[in-house]
């Protein structure tokens, strides 16, 4: 009788980043959210972990999106996959990720379900969501809060929330966002179990929020800026950090695979732990060689529709789209290939994404350079990417926007060249609007 | 002409560094140019001039070079001798040092730059010396940037050379030295045994005295002494073969421009090759290659679907597939560049293994 129910969040605390502008240029033409990882739209991987939650009721999207075809089309397809009810909650402004459910806290409460998990739309994990459950059951406390945290090396942990956890009982005892110092290894995943009882202490940060506003509000601002601010409530800063040491949260140390989603530069990496994982989950979704057939190396997916020739050689690390067109002798390795791309004779794609309808033309060359975590570190994550350092572009993987047409011969090396545009020569190092 | 014995000196010199790596494998003289050794290009046409007698100035010794010269001399039925300099002697010297072998009659004697490719106009030289019958004539070749170089002023009707100037800042000719000469045995005694230039410090005197000529090439000229070089000299090359012998070019479907195939050289389907291309004994192109303005050398590999443009690839070195090479890479003798890398402007020292990318031109020790 015990019920749950899932909420994926878009709402970044930053406003910019709703438009996904670091994972331009591909979020111009598609929702970040949406992003195929894998061959599957990113949000896809969190659906699919929380249907198999036993008793889950429903699964609810808080986004800042005007709700168009490609995502009604989405959730019909998903709801029918999953045979669970999957419904969009658009936000009116950016609220925070504790901001957002409280603002639907009626919505996510409607079903009456004990617990719910909030879990971050540009987080790549194993989704280790009964075992969440498990552990809260075993803490005995059913009010606990439980988030889901990894281990981190020193350096990279301070990108992240930080958390300080009491060995024996796993309670958070201090918890702290982008410390500029170190504090602890094991860091925020993202996903959250809360109970009803969460949205009290939000509850009590809006009041607080509101009565700050009356205390400090002076002459001259526009209420509605006012009441936007009292709404917006981030979970890590505002609740998390007075949580920790109160016996209310607890931490649930995961070693499976987990990593952000930030940069288009990490989707090939998302990509290729969820190729790995569905060896288990989705063995069906991985080619095979086949006698004859196109030569794969590794964990590559194909879409029933590309249309391949058999001498091409894929992976590993490989997604192709759906109406894809690869022709003879044609290499692609660590990379993504949208739908509608061409993908011409004897043409080698390293390292890159090819967006939608993009064509590259014979023995042309289109290579990044990964930004992959350091693969001697077991606990190294894939680095949040500048796009600059010193004044020179870091390189990185190329990334083709939409309709982008390449043409024979030429090499385009780490570069991000911007939907719509016909090159003539080889370009390195550069961003081409 | 074989009445009497007509000799040519040729300057080869050191240990050609500026052709690494290749010249870390194979003597200069003997590094192949469109197929055919450098020097033997030359020596071939002074053959055919008449020569009987060619002298290689070397300043180091080389087992490889003798044994080649010994086959050559057989095949060509002419003697060819090996002056070795014990220390370099600059481009006069190795004159001197060679001056019994050059002066055992009065026929005047060619002397030529090892590095140069052209139509060599040693039949024209010869008449053009016998005519104004003074002690030595150069052949000067036009340029597009005088300034860049030393170029020779003299008089257009006669050829006869007033003055050298190096580097000019203002113009006062666009010709310059093409490193092939004529002279008369009595030159001989202008120079000593000892390092000596002989641009700089004969060549003058002799225009003082009114005893040199200059005698305008025809055609193409170039000094292949650098890759960058090689592979221009390569292209006009080509071009002369086009019009001079057609038929020594491959054409057909897959083949652009000028292209020049050894008959054991092997190539695979799908293949672009062109324009500019040379291909030596038992090369082979796999299929899907894509490869134009390069030489390969004997018996080198290029696996399928690789992209080459402005290479030399050298001696039994192997290219992986999807391979991209460009921008005067070159490949030294059996270097393996490993599947789907990018070179840029590489220079692979001989037997080296390349697993990494080179996305910016630079040495491969």
């Amino acid at each position: 009788n015990f019920s749950s129910c899932g909420v994926i969040l878009d709402n970044l605390t930053v406003l910019s980043d709703f438009a996904g502008t670091r994972f331009r240029p591909l979020s111009f033409e598609v929702p970040k959210p949406l992003f195929p990882v894998a061959g599957v739209p990113m949000l896809q991987h969190h659906i699919e972990a929380c249907a198999k939650v036993p008793n889950m009721k429903e699964i609810l999207l808080i986004g800042f999106y005007q709700p168009n075809e490609e995502l009604n089309r989405f959730l019909a397809n998903v709801q029918q996959d999953f045979k669970i009810s999957v419904r969009y909650l658009q936000e009116y402004a950016a609220l925070g990720t504790g901001g957002g459910i409280y603002h639907f806290r009626d919505q996510i409460l409607s079903g009456g379900p004990e617990a719910f998990f909030i879990m971050n739309a540009d987080v790549c994990s194993e989704f280790p969501l009964s075992e969440m459950l498990d552990f809260q059951k075993k803490h005995g406390d059913t009010h606990s809060f439980v988030i889901l945290g990894t281990t981190a090396n020193r350096k990279q942990s301070m990108n992240y929330g930080c958390i300080v956890e009491n060995q024996q009982s796993n309670e958070v005892l201090h918890y702290v966002e982008k410390p500029s110092t170190f504090v602890s290894d094991i860091i925020n995943c993202g996903i959250y179990l809360f109970t009803p009882e969460i949205f009290r202490h939000i509850g009590a940060v809006f009041q607080k929020n509101q009565q700050d506003m009356l205390l400090y509000h002076y002459e001259g601002e526009e209420q509605t800026n006012g009441w936007q601010r009292v709404e917006v409530i981030r979970l890590e800063q505002d609740i998390f950090t007075s949580l920790a040491g109160q016996g209310k949260l607890f931490v649930y140390k995961t070693d499976r695979f987990w990593s952000q989603i930030k940069s288009a530069g990490s989707a090939i990496y998302a990509s290729r732990l969820y190729l790995n994982q569905y060896h288990k989950t989705h063995p069906e979704r991985l080619a095979r060689n086949e006698e004859g057939g196109v030569k794969i190396i590794g964990n590559v997916y194909i879409h029933p529709t590309a249309n391949i020739d058999p001498s091409a050689v894929l992976g590993p690390n490989v997604s192709i789209g759906t109406g894809v067109t690869i022709g003879a002798g044609v290499r692609v390795r660590e990379s993504i290939i949208l739908h509608g791309a061409t993908l011409q004779d004897h043409s080698c794609v390293l390292n890159s994404i090819v967006g939608w309808d993009s064509t590259i033309g014979r023995w042309a060359r289109v290579e990044g350079t990964p930004s992959d975590p350091n693969p001697n570190d077991p606990y190294a994550k894939i680095d949040s990417e500048t796009l600059f350092t010193d004044g020179k572009l870091t390189p990185s993987i190329t990334i083709l926007g939409c309709n982008v047409n390449i043409p024979s011969e030429v090499i385009i090396l780490n570069s991000i060249v911007l939907p719509h545009k016909d090159l003539n020569r080889s370009f390195k190092n550069q961003i081409i609007l | 002409m074989c009445d009497h014995i007509m000799k040519a000196l040729i300057l080869v010199g050191g240990y050609g560094t500026r052709l690494r790596p290749l010249t870390l494998s194979v003597p200069k003289p003997l590094v192949e140019f469109c197929n055919k050794p450098i020097l033997l290009h030359q020596v071939e046409a002074l053959v055919k001039a008449g020569v009987n007698h060619v002298i290689l100035a070397v300043s180091y010794m080389s087992d490889l070079l003798e044994r080649e010269m010994r086959a050559q001399e057989h095949r060509l039925g002419i003697k060819i001798s090996l002056s070795h300099e014990k220390e370099p002697l600059g481009t006069a010297g190795p004159l001197a040092l060679a001056r019994e072998l050059l002066t055992d009659n009065t026929d005047p004697f060619f002397v030529l730059n090892s590095d140069v490719i052209c139509d060599f106009p040693f039949e024209d030289m010869l008449k053009f010396h016998k005519h104004h019958g003074k002690e030595g004539t150069i052949v000067v070749t036009k340029v597009e940037e005088p300034s860049k170089y030393g170029v020779v002023v003299y008089e257009a009707e006669s050829g006869c050379i007033h003055r050298f100037v190096e580097k000019p800042q203002v113009f006062v000719s666009n010709k310059i030295n093409a490193g092939m000469y004529i002279f008369s045995p009595s030159m001989l005694d202008r120079i000593q045994l000892r390092p000596t230039s002989i641009e700089k410090e004969i060549f003058p005197n002799m225009a003082q005295e009114g005893h040199l000529y200059a005698m305008e090439l025809q055609g193409f000229w170039m000094d292949i002494g650098q890759p960058k070089d090689f592979l221009t000299g390569m292209c006009m090359y080509l071009q002369s073969v086009r019009q001079h012998s057609p038929e020594k070019l491959r054409t057909g479907p897959g083949f652009l421009g000028n292209v020049l195939v050894d008959p054991t050289a092997q190539i695979g389907e799908n293949c672009t090759i062109g324009p500019n291309v040379t291909l030596g004994a038992g090369v082979v192109l796999e299929d899907g290659v894509r490869i134009k303005r390069c030489t390969v050398l004997k018996g080198a590999r290029v696996r399928s679907h690789s992209w080459l443009e402005s290479c030399i690839v050298g001696w039994s070195s192997s290219v992986g597939q999807w391979v991209r090479m460009e921008n005067v890479t070159v490949l030294g003798e059996d270097v393996i560049v490993h599947d789907e890398l990018y070179l840029n402007g590489a220079n692979v020292l001989p037997h080296k293994s390349i697993t990494d990318s080179v996305p910016e031109p630079r040495i491969i020790m």
